[in-house]
């Protein structure tokens, strides 16, 4: 519960934080809300030579709406995006998820660059901007969602390369992010995601595969007319996730199904 | 006593401001000059030999100022971690525990090596560099095949693993019940092991003078006068010389009762570098090393006949004692004695089997035995309920002890003081709706909805506790309370008491008796505990719901010899007689002339002066110890409403009904406080809570809290909460203990509800945690 020793420079720019980040070398890490990487730290699972900290770049924190699209900036805490009034006329399923991301303390302190560059498996934003099309713009450049999650905690992303923003579509219609867990403050043990745009389904799940997973064959069942509780049948369709303390893999496969159905439904029934 | 104001008074917590602002004073924010920081290099094998240890590196370390092995430890300490025999007369196997590991570690986490350095971060990093070379051994995991008689050994070389095996009460006190019988239930029963985590963890700072030979330890501890008795006989030195100050303690649970390894480690790290050591526990360590509660399974029948009447009992306890044993983990064994709830038996067949594992030591946690023997007796007449067809409610009406039965001698000879178990559960049902829930219960049934409502009808005994039960407990000392009441020249009031506060208000509570007894003002009373070197020469510390019961009627014999020594005082400053001087609203009167009287505060500036009795010597002070004849049975109901999901198994606990009896009250808002506590860990261990090692390794794997499921405010419901008041006949103040009660009544009342909830399923017992995927898996195989 006593980090590592560890070297620590505070960056006032994407730049000088990029510089920093190649002059500490590989093992040096960004420092955004901290409340992944610090719970790491405590635990000697993370032990980074060094922090780059980039709490100073103000232009990081940031919500803009931009055509068709939302880009909110890599520091934005969840709190911000939660409470703001363009995030809820705009992409209400961001908000919505945004306020149940852990607790208090974690929303005012984790960020929205912060979940997409850690890629827990049970990181929310991932699914979110898996099944939206979303793009991750970095200090090099854009990637999109599709390609940027890689495996459990391992992204795209090179050594000094920062998350700048993540730009979402604008999507207002029917939507619902059910999060089945045990504690209010606790991550998903499964959860599923589902948005109308373009006339057209987009079905996402959480933590049921070490990155975010669409789920393509509920989404072509909806689309050739099924019933949600017939279409949700399919979540599991492909799906190998690892047991934990919380749950078995044929349980989450099973919950995966279940708040599929409920999701659509709910969805439907805003 | 005095007309009662105070008494029964929802005064707020005294030491709220100081806690809640952040004032007050734990472990962490004490130091002394020049202290070292101590870090434990502890085994990451549930079970292994110790082939070598490497200190080069760690010892070059920056900022080390020593490393220490087992080896460096023989000649600061001595003897072997302190077993009570408790319940259990016989033990017959208590393997040797020294605090530091030599040549075989028997759980993870055990310690097996200490660094000193400069600062906290140094230590850790250091601790990190020590190199242990380690030879797996098989670890025992599972208590069914430790105690097969092939089974690998917890510590090599052993007979066998079994800590104790004691029958009470052998099969033939039961078989005529059985005999009667028309129905026979048998049900195995688990208790899931839990974590304590008080919200401060342990700590220990200790300062050896080298020169005066005094030992002082600032240490989180629901007990200072039992741990200097500890640490003062392993160190050598007299009990004198020892001081042990326990200042605001974060929560104990039962888990800062005994003493630990690092209780007796810092202290002498301190003398062998000869400066102060603090070591302050990290979450994980706490959640490794802190004693574990319950970690039992039972195994159960009870006979009843056809309308309901229960006959017999027997029943087995198999008890996980971990690597070691506790000090006081065969007090668990007390679930054997209290096997019979609230009810009425022909016989009860009782039997106790302590088996050992490579797992850390279970210990008392809250209600340490109690909750157990409620969860048993609560599951098995609803089990029996169900068999027969008869409502939860009847069952129990029909097999309650009676009022008029009081005292009540239960089939293992203990004397229930006192009771009235139908009018609680009466207030019980009329509180939470009984009739409109099984209504409405009914029409979800019907939209394939499982509400279930669960009873638990619970009884305990506490107030640890009368000297001729307890002294043979702990091989030797009562578990009587002192108290000493001191009353300055200008007539404020000190009291001193053996009991340590842990979150239970006693700097509230127990001014509020004296200030009423005394007929002075709340404010000019203060309450001290905690440091050996205040007040009696020995206290007994804060467990087992005694601190009141006992430390409280103490401190009000202790005002009762100082208001007769005022009396005499009085009497010859009126010149009057001492039988006609009487003590009322703080002051002294004469009978039947009330402008002759002197207050309390007169008297006592006079007791220092010089114009006294014949005889009388200079001061107003008294000690008072208070041996209680008997324990003390608190008692009540609690109802249970929780809603299983169809389809997902998650049981959503929806309201909470508690109606609690400990007899007369104090504080009503503290009684409240204890209750909300105390229900919140007991739903917490039917709903969330399990410590969980790997079944094969031994590795813990629920070591920090995003892993052990703690529950937050979150996940509970708002509580309704009732008394009925049953005062106690045995001691002055009529009370009973409260601090566990809730805990011992709650995870009956949940389960009772779930597997109510599930009974169309045809569902008939759940094991704890009811987690959803257990639930799922349940309804799953049960709709098959
Ligand atoms: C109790 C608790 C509950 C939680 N529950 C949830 C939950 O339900 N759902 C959920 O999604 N999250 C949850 N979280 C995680 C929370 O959202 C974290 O804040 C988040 O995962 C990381 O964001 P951060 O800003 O704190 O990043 P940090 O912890 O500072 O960093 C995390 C990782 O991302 C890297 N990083 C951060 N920012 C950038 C950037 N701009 N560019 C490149 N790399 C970067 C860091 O180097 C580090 O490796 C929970 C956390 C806690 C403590």
């Amino acid at each position: 519960m006593i980090p590592a020793a560890f070297e620590y420079a505070r960056a006032s720019s994407v730049d000088e934080a990029s510089k920093l980040l190649s002059k500490f070398g590989e093992d040096a890490k960004v420092l955004a809300g901290g409340h992944s990487l610090i719970p790491l730290m405590r635990l000697r699972l993370a032990q980074p030579s060094a922090l780059v900290d980039i709490n100073g770049i103000k232009e990081l924190d940031h919500i803009k709406e931009d055509g068709h699209k939302l880009r909110i900036g890599a520091l934005t805490p969840h709190v911000t995006i939660q409470n703001s009034s363009v995030v809820k006329d705009k992409l209400p399923l961001l908000a919505e998820v945004a306020g149940e991301v852990g607790d208090n303390q974690v929303r005012n302190m984790g960020t929205m660059g912060g979940v997409i560059a850690h890629a827990d498996a049970a990181g929310d934003y991932p699914t979110l901007a898996l099944i939206l099309d979303a793009e991750i713009v970095t200090n090099r450049r854009t990637i999109p969602a599709k390609d940027f999650f890689k495996d459990l905690f391992t992204t795209a992303l090179g050594p000094d390369e920062v998350v700048t923003e993540v730009v979402f579509p604008v999507a207002n219609g029917p939507h619902k992010y059910i999060k089945f867990r045990r504690r209010l403050f606790d991550w998903a043990i499964v959860g599923v995601a589902a948005q109308k745009m373009n006339g057209g389904w987009r079905i996402g799940l959480t933590n049921v595969g070490p990155t975010p997973v669409r789920a393509n064959a509920v989404e072509k069942a909806l689309h050739d007319g099924a019933k949600p509780e017939e279409a949700a049948e399919h979540a599991s369709d492909g799906l190998d996730p690892a047991g934990d303390l919380r749950a078995s893999p044929e349980y989450k496969k099973h919950l995966a199904r279940v708040l599929t159905k409920r999701a659509i439904q709910q969805a439907q029934g805003q | 006593m005095a007309v009662s104001q105070l008494v029964g008074a929802k005064i707020h917590r005294r030491e709220d401001p100081r806690l809640i602002t952040g004032h007050g004073h734990y472990i962490d924010d004490f130091t002394r000059q020049g202290a070292a920081h101590a870090a434990f290099v502890r085994s990451p094998f549930a079970h292994a030999r110790i082939k070598s240890i490497d200190v080069t590196d760690a010892s070059k370390a920056p900022g080390v100022a020593g490393v220490y092995t087992a080896r460096d430890f023989k000649g600061q300490l001595a003897g072997t971690h302190p077993a009570a025999p408790a319940f259990v007369a016989d033990k017959k196997y208590i393997p040797e525990r020294f605090p530091i590991a030599e040549k075989e570690a028997c759980y993870q986490g055990e310690i097996v090596a200490a660094v000193l350095a400069e600062t906290k971060g140094q230590a850790a990093d250091a601790a990190n560099l020590i190199q242990v070379v380690y030879e797996e051994l098989p670890a025992v995991m599972d208590l069914e095949k430790a105690m097969a008689s092939g089974s690998p050994k917890v510590h090599e070389g052993a007979a066998d693993n079994i800590s104790w095996d004691m029958t009470y009460t052998g099969p033939d006190v039961s078989e005529a019940a059985f005999k009667e019988a028309d129905v026979v239930v048998k049900e195995r029963i688990l208790q899931n092991r839990l974590a304590p985590v008080p919200m401060e963890p342990r700590g220990v700072l200790a300062e050896f003078e080298t020169y005066d030979k005094k030992l002082t330890i600032w240490m989180s501890s629901q007990n200072p006068h039992f741990i200097r008795l500890f640490v003062s006989g392993a160190m050598g030195l007299k009990e004198s010389q020892v001081r042990v100050i326990s200042p605001d303690v974060g929560g104990g649970f039962g888990s800062k009762i005994s003493p630990y390894p690092e209780d007796y480690l810092v202290p002498a790290l301190s003398r062998l570098a000869e400066r102060p050591v603090k070591w302050i526990e990290t979450r994980t360590e706490s959640l490794q090393n802190a004693t574990h509660g319950r970690g039992q399974f039972y195994d159960v029948e009870v006979a009843a006949k056809k309308d309901g009447t229960l006959l017999g009992m027997r029943m087995t306890q198999f008890l996980d004692v971990g690597a070691y044993v506790g000090t006081f983990s065969a007090f668990q064994a007390c679930a054997c004695l209290m096997a019979g709830g609230a009810y009425k038996w022909k016989g009860i067949s009782a039997r106790t089997i302590g088996i050992l594992t490579n797992r850390v030591p279970t210990d008392p946690y809250r209600g340490a035995g109690r909750p157990e023997a409620t969860h048993l007796v609560e599951r098995m007449v609803d089990l029996v309920a169900r068999e027969l067809k008869i409502d939860p409610v009847e069952i129990r009406k029909k097999n309650f002890i009676q009022p008029q039965e009081f005292p009540y001698t239960q089939n293992f000879g203990l004397v229930v003081d006192s009771g009235e178990y139908a009018r609680a559960l009466d207030v019980a049902l009329k509180l939470a709706g009984y009739d409109d829930l099984r209504k409405r219960q009914a029409d979800l049934r019907k939209q394939g909805r499982y509400l279930g409502i669960g009873l638990s009808t619970w009884i305990e005994l506490c107030g640890f506790g009368p000297s001729a039960a307890t002294a043979p407990a702990t091989g030797g000392i009562a578990l009587v309370e002192s108290a000493q009441v001191r009353v300055t020249p200008t007539g404020s009031v000190i009291v001193y008491t053996g009991t340590h506060s842990h979150g239970q208000g006693h700097e509230t509570t127990f001014p509020q008796i004296v200030a009423d007894q005394l007929g002075v003002p709340y404010e000019s009373v203060e309450l001290r505990h905690g440091d050996t070197a205040e007040g009696t020469a020995f206290g007994y510390g804060t467990y087992g719901s005694r601190s009141l019961a006992v430390g409280g009627v103490a401190i009000s014999k202790a005002v009762g010899k100082v208001i007769d020594k005022g009396k005499k005082l009085a009497a010859h400053m009126l010149e009057a007689a001492e039988e006609d001087v009487v003590y009322e609203h703080g002051a002294f009167h004469v009978k039947g002339s009330p402008d002759k009287s002197k207050a309390f505060g007169e008297v006592a500036f006079a007791s220092y002066g010089m114009n006294l009795p014949e005889g009388m010597e200079q001061g107003l002070e008294a000690v008072a110890y208070f041996d209680p004849p008997n324990l003390v049975w608190p008692f009540g109901t609690h109802i249970a409403v929780v809603e299983v999901d169809a389809e997902t198994g998650s049981a959503k606990l929806e309201k909470y009904i508690a109606v609690d009896d400990c007899g007369n009250i104090i504080n009503p808002m503290i009684v409240d406080g204890q209750i909300h506590g105390g229900i919140v860990q007991g739903v917490a261990q039917a709903l969330y809570e399990e410590v969980v090692y790997d079944d094969e390794t031994g590795q813990l794997k629920t070591g920090t809290l995003l892993d052990y499921m703690l529950p937050s405010a979150n996940e509970i419901p708002p509580l309704s909460l009732d008394h009925t008041i049953t005062p106690s006949p045995t001691n002055d103040l009529g009370v009973k203990g409260i601090g566990e009660a809730g805990t011992i009544a709650a995870s009956a009342a949940v389960i009772n509800a779930v597997c109510d909830a599930l009974s169309p399923l045809g569902i008939k017992h759940v094991d704890m945690p009811a987690s959803p995927d257990r639930l799922w898996k349940m309804m799953k195989e049960a709709r098959q």
